[in-house]
């Protein structure tokens, strides 16, 4: 799957109190949500994301709260997909679960700037700078977890479990 | 083969002899935990796994604590949703208003997580319950679903970082300041992916509510666990309160850790982590002259009996100075009856402090003490991210129950050794 998309680029440590600020938890629709997604860092985010749009960011990106309402936010937004330097790792698990395509490449956060056209080829995990003409390779997924990604998320994952009558219950 | 405390935990959990950093397992889990921030995503994602039942009813703990006593209409109906579904699955650990705590408060005081379990839950600050020896770790509520369908779920074996602590505690150091000045050392990401393992003289010798507040923090380091060795202290506590048999587990001596990290506390003061990242530590007496409006005593971090004597010990005989709001928040409804039997909370009225039910509420900018652009709060709570208590433009400083007691009386950040004895300033 080939995905095109306008970058956003943000520093280290973007945590999830401001990818979604904790006052709108009171609802989990991943719409809803979007309107206010990193609205304390870049106010005008919200409102001017393209469906397709690429998330540059630094370190540790999505630390914080195990709030799942975080990518569910992104996702929600139209975001293709976050690159980072490396993420944190209960946000990690939550894009793999729910579905958002998150790629580590330091390179390319280190060679894209806000504005550029990006062309990701995430099967293949390649990320292409088409602003720069810059070509870079993000680290492969363990191939368990490619697993979970092929199944289109853990929920579905797990539903193929239970169909194949192979799930083991504690 | 030798293990760290974490692979001990997890190998055992898994079924295996043994488990090495980066393997990936499945293990089964001894509690599943949610509140009524992630309980509603988690119950929608369970029931599209068609199962029906929870794997067992007795170890699926649903907490209202986070917008609860209800804070607007939507969060009640968070709440509503969550007490349906613990009412359909029969779920006997669903606390409510008026019978609850703070998530990570409340289940080690009522004996539900114990040493050497491994527990998830849907809240980040779930690695509380390793300062009992569990492996206890945060995670989102599509992984909680699944927990609460099968028992199980799946793992990276983290590696092991391991922290000693050395030395002599300086007057008024407790296990926030230890934590805080671990977190400045090794930054917001430095045990990222890791386990913690604390030990040494001083947090042998530190009390429960001290290793529950380190523990609880090992996440603002990015861990993904933080955990004590089981010793006396912990079977002290663990007496009495456990609902079920445990096991301990014990690291070999001769475990591999990915890195060993030596602190001698003789050199740590009173700490406190400037806004915007918890890394952002200095020592109390170097805040500078930092003018206040709020003061947040509570939290998973800092709601315990211990945090609100030694928070009592400082306002005792003294006023909230009048530019201040200060909300005190005991962890559970035990706390709460604790600190008023000991007469507490006639210290913290008298003071002239806000008393609250228990709730999550100001620590992430819920209710019970949000932040007006500009103001300032000083918390004893976890994160001091941007706009985490309120508008963005506001900001929060992470300390102690000793140095939060001290700037409610200052009007600013301060040292308690700095408060003049039992002055009265209004």
């Amino acid at each position: 799957m080939t995905i095109t998309g306008k970058a956003w680029k943000y520093g280290d440590h973007v945590n999830t109190d401001v990818i979604i600020p904790a006052r709108y938890l009171n609802v989990s629709d991943p719409q809803e949500l979007a309107r206010h997604c990193l609205e304390d860092i870049d106010p005008g985010f919200a409102g001017t994301v393209q469906p397709g749009d690429v998330i540059i960011a630094g370190e540790n990106f999505g630390c914080g709260s195990s709030r799942e309402h975080a990518p569910l936010a992104i996702k929600g937004a139209g975001v293709s997909c976050v690159v980072a330097r490396s993420f944190a790792r209960i946000f990690y698990r939550n894009a793999i679960n729910v579905g958002l395509p998150i790629l580590e490449c330091p390179a390319a956060v280190d060679g894209t700037e806000g504005g550029h056209q990006l062309e990701i080829d995430l099967e293949a995990g390649q990320i292409r700078n088409l602003t720069t003409g810059q070509v870079y390779q993000a680290e492969p997924y363990p191939p368990f977890m490619m697993e979970i990604i092929k199944a289109g998320g853990l929920v579905p994952y797990i539903r193929r479990q239970i169909e194949a009558g192979d799930l083991s219950i504690r | 083969m030798s293990m760290t405390l974490a692979e001990k935990i997890l190998a055992s959990h898994a079924g295996m002899e043994e488990v090495h950093p980066g393997q990936f397992v499945e293990v089964s889990v001894d509690v599943v935990l949610a509140n009524d921030i992630t309980a509603p995503i988690a119950i929608a994602e369970f029931e599209k796994l068609g199962l029906g039942r929870v794997f067992d009813a007795e170890r699926v703990v649903l907490v209202a604590d986070h917008f609860a006593p209800n804070k607007d209409i939507q969060s009640a109906g968070q709440c509503a949703l969550m007490r349906r579904f613990a009412r359909a699955q029969g779920l006997p650990h669903h606390f409510d208003v008026g019978r609850m705590g703070i998530e990570h408060v409340l289940l080690p005081e009522r004996g539900l997580v114990l040493p050497g379990d491994v527990v998830v839950g849907a809240d980040s600050h779930t690695c509380t319950y390793g300062a009992l020896g569990a492996f206890a770790t945060g995670m989102g509520s599509t992984d909680i679903a699944v927990a609460m369908a099968t028992g199980r779920i799946w793992m990276r074996v983290p590696e092991t970082m391991r922290i000693v602590y050395h030395g002599e505690l300086q007057p008024w150091v407790g296990g926030k300041d230890l934590i805080l000045y671990t977190i400045g050392r090794i930054g917001v990401d430095g045990a990222r992916y890791k386990a913690i393992e604390f030990g040494g003289a001083v947090v042998d010798a530190l009390p429960m509510a001290g290793r529950f507040t380190m523990a609880n923090m090992a996440v603002e380091a990015g861990a993904k666990a933080g955990l004590f060795a089981v010793d006396d202290v912990t079977h002290a506590y663990v007496n009495g309160r456990a609902s079920r048999p445990y096991r301990v587990y014990q690291a070999n001596e001769d475990a591999a850790y990915a890195q060993v990290i030596e602190v001698d506390v003789g050199q740590i003061e009173p700490q406190v982590a400037f806004p915007h990242l918890p890394e952002n530590v200095r020592p109390a007496s170097q805040a500078g002259d930092v003018p206040i409006d709020q003061v947040v005593i509570g939290s998973c971090t800092n709601g315990r009996l211990e945090d609100l004597r030694v928070a009592a010990e400082v306002l005792r005989g003294r006023r909230v100075h009048p530019d201040v709001r200060c909300v005190i928040i005991p962890g559970s409804q035990q706390v709460y009856l604790d600190a008023l039997r000991q007469g507490l909370i006639e210290t913290f009225i008298e003071a002239g402090a806000a008393v609250s039910t228990p709730t999550c509420g100001p620590c992430l900018g819920g209710h019970m003490g949000v932040l007006a652009a500009g103001e300032r709060a000083v918390s004893t709570t976890n994160r001091n991210f941007r706009g985490r208590m309120g508008h963005p433009e506001s900001e929060v400083y992470l300390a102690g129950p000793a140095v939060a007691a001290a700037s409610a009386v200052a009007g600013r950040i301060a040292h308690p050794r700095d408060l003049r004895p039992h002055a009265r300033n209004t």
